[in-house]
């Protein structure tokens, strides 16, 4: 489903991302862990499409190139970004944006719109899934929001669009344990063998909720190594200190269970 | 005066001296000293300071007319609906500056209440009116002010009694219907609020698309003591008419008055609004949102006078600059000696949206009061890059995730218009005018 291969970003002259090779097929859970500043944000904004990035490389997205679409493209075509921070956008009315959006994606799979009616419908049932208090869709976009109610609100809309990759960027962060419990049911209950996501976290705490197929590491803008969940309970317990020396590696089942 | 602006006074007071006659003594003498006035004085320019950012000059170069009463072909009852919206039963429409009365609806007032035509409220009581129209020229006269008191023939008169409330809005059309010349009408208006009395007035400037014209309007408001009043004011004049218009506004003893200005039409638009806190306790908001696109000019010059103890001002203005427009907010709080526990906020927000838009924001707080609390704030912004960019990455397009971040910062100002059918027909132009919005 996304196949990245030798990805290079920069913002102001500064390398980010060095050369980031990483492939994740359909129904697969990959974690992308590491250090503050490895890259894992702006790897997850740059497949998202944020044009502050000058990049280079090349990202296959069901066998689309990826790179050359734009952010709402990509969205339609059903990549969708967890954001780390949410924008609140005052003024504009929660449902009013997700209806909007959803219509937008719905467009493109040759859908027909939803109208109000049928989408509050949608809504109310999708907002169960995170615990969401239905007095949320009357407010505007995150505003006033607690960090919490903004992760769970990233997920919501996750629920409500569909997507076939999700990147979830730091979901976890900010978040207490029974919030982080609440929004990783929600992630769990989007699971599918048709979707993808690419999980985002400096912690190994969130993979004890959403478990991963595979785990890699990011340093100094690469993966540096590959391998499953145990590898991260490895992190755990080592940290990421000796992993940021080692060269970069591409992805490879030989490492499975190496540790 | 320069050549081109002795052309267009000559055009305008020619008429004057036949006009006149039926006028009493007294009003005689205002209209000869007020064009006496502009006579000596000539027209404001860049260089006086209160006028600064309006451009007076484009103005000057139209051989404008004065408008003479006149039955509109071109306009019904129907017609004035479309144009300034249907807002309840109480409506009276001005055209060219004078009382419509086939055109007005003004049936089940309250008792004592007036709704009328100034010029036949004039006729009926010139002693208590008399006073009130020169005002605004005496004061502080400036050529247009000074236009109006020597030229304006009619108007609306809204008078309300004591202990009296009006619940449905009083909805007054100034019409703009001016065919082939170029016209000037100087509409003149005043609202007489009496001891705790409530109304809500709706002002609407409007005219018919390519008709080139000057609205001069002033309007008096008047509160006494303890008298509530909300003020609406939408100016939607096509873009080839001309637009200038001080609202002045006196308060009593603890009355409250509210007023919303909405600047969307003309191709030069001034909206000066004055308001003087005379008495303990009152209270006052005016808020305002001006949206130039194209090559419109709109201005909002605003002046508050704290003129007596424990009274409360809050200004809200919100600026959306798109194409080559140009906006201005020029936003002056006086507190006087003795204004003692004296509250003002004033707030300026200004959105640019393309780059050769334009904002000139100028707060002039001058007190000379002790114990006051002051704040103010002023400024100018282009989107959110990163709003627009997590809209986009929900799907929605980037012209859509840029209008609807535009509507979403006028969406503010349009929450605050209590006037139901006003609101969603000001909502509706707002959207229109951001088309991503509306297709949603």
């Amino acid at each position: 489903m996304l196949d990245i291969k030798d990805l290079h970003a920069k913002v102001e002259g500064r390398e980010i991302l060095r050369g980031l090779s990483l492939q994740v097929n359909a129904g697969e859970v990959h974690a992308i862990m590491g250090p503050n500043g490895s890259g894992k944000s702006t790897l997850a904004q740059v497949l998202a499409g944020r044009e502050s990035y000058d990049v280079t490389g090349e990202v296959l997205y069901e066998g689309k190139e990826l790179l050359a679409m734009s952010p709402e493209d990509r969205a339609v075509a059903g990549v969708f970004l967890a954001f780390q921070y949410p924008i609140e956008i005052p003024g504009v009315g929660n449902l009013y944006f997700l209806r909007t959006a959803l219509n937008a994606v719905r467009k493109q799979r040759g859908l027909e719109e939803l109208d109000a009616m049928d989408f509050l419908a949608l809504a109310r049932e999708r907002m169960k899934l995170v615990e969401m208090d239905p007095s949320f869709m009357t407010r505007s976009v995150n505003e006033g929001f607690s960090g919490g109610e903004k992760k769970r609100n990233e997920i919501f809309q996750m629920a409500i669009l569909e997507p076939k990759l999700a990147i979830l960027d730091e979901t976890d962060s900010g978040l207490d344990i029974d919030a982080l419990r609440v929004v990783a049911s929600g992630v769990n209950a989007l699971r599918s063998k048709d979707r993808a996501m690419l999980v985002i976290t400096h912690y190994q705490r969130l993979l004890d909720y959403i478990v991963p197929d595979r785990v890699h590491v990011l340093a100094n803008g690469r993966i540096v190594r590959s391998g499953t969940k145990d590898l991260a309970l490895e992190l755990e317990k080592h940290g990421y200190t000796e992993l940021e020396q080692q060269p970069a590696a591409r992805p490879s089942p030989v490492l499975d269970g190496a540790l | 005066m320069s050549s081109t602006a002795n052309a267009f006074f000559e055009g305008l007071s020619r008429f004057d001296v036949k006009r006149n006659s039926h006028h009493p003594g007294w009003m005689k003498g205002l209209r000869r000293s007020a064009l006496q006035w502009v006579a000596e004085q000539g027209f404001p320019t860049a260089k006086d300071d209160a006028w600064k950012y309006t451009r007076v000059a484009p103005i000057l170069e139209i051989p404008f007319e004065p408008a003479e009463p006149a039955i509109s072909r071109r306009l019904s009852a129907r017609a004035i609906e479309k144009l300034a919206g249907d807002l309840g039963r109480a409506r009276l429409v001005v055209v060219n500056g004078y009382f419509a009365p086939d055109l007005s609806s003004l049936k089940r007032l309250p008792a004592g209440v007036k709704v009328m035509s100034l010029a036949a409220a004039l006729a009926e009581d010139e002693e208590l009116l008399g006073p009130f129209l020169s005002r605004p020229f005496r004061e502080q006269p400036h050529a247009f002010t000074a236009l109006s008191a020597a030229l304006a023939e009619d108007g609306a008169l809204v008078q309300i009694p004591a202990n009296t409330t009006i619940e449905e809005p009083i909805h007054v059309v100034f019409v703009s219907d001016t065919g082939a010349s170029p016209l000037v009408s100087h509409p003149r208006s005043l609202v007489l609020a009496g001891a705790n009395s409530r109304a809500t007035i709706v002002e609407s400037y409007v005219g018919i698309l390519g008709d080139v014209y000057l609205t001069n309007a002033v309007t008096d408001i008047v509160l006494e003591e303890g008298a509530v009043v909300e003020h609406y004011k939408l100016q939607n004049e096509p873009e080839t008419a001309f637009h200038i218009a001080l609202l002045d506004v006196r308060q009593g003893r603890g009355s409250r008055f509210s007023s919303h200005s909405l600047a969307l039409g003309a191709s030069t638009a001034r909206h000066e609004v004055r308001v003087r806190l005379e008495a303990e306790g009152a209270e006052v908001t005016i808020n305002g949102l001006y949206m130039p696109q194209n090559d419109q000019h709109l201005d909002n010059p605003t002046t508050i006078e704290h003129a007596a103890p424990q009274c409360t001002s809050r200004e809200l203005y919100k600026g959306i600059v798109n194409g080559n427009g140009r906006g201005s907010f020029d936003g002056r709080i006086i507190v006087r000696p003795g204004a003692f526990k004296t509250e003002a906020s004033q707030t300026n927000k200004n959105l640019l949206l393309s780059e050769s838009a334009q904002v000139d924001t100028r707060p002039r707080l001058e007190i000379f009061a002790d114990d006051v609390k002051c704040t103010h704030g002023a400024a100018v912004g282009q989107l959110d890059e990163d709003a627009v960019f997590y809209l986009r990455s929900r799907g929605v397009p980037h012209g859509a995730a840029r209008d609807l971040l535009t509507y979403a910062f006028a969406s503010e100002m349009l929450g605050l218009l209590r006037v139901e059918a006003l609101r969603s027909r000001v909502e509706r132009m707002v959207a229109w005018r951001f088309g991503g919005v509306a297709a949603a």
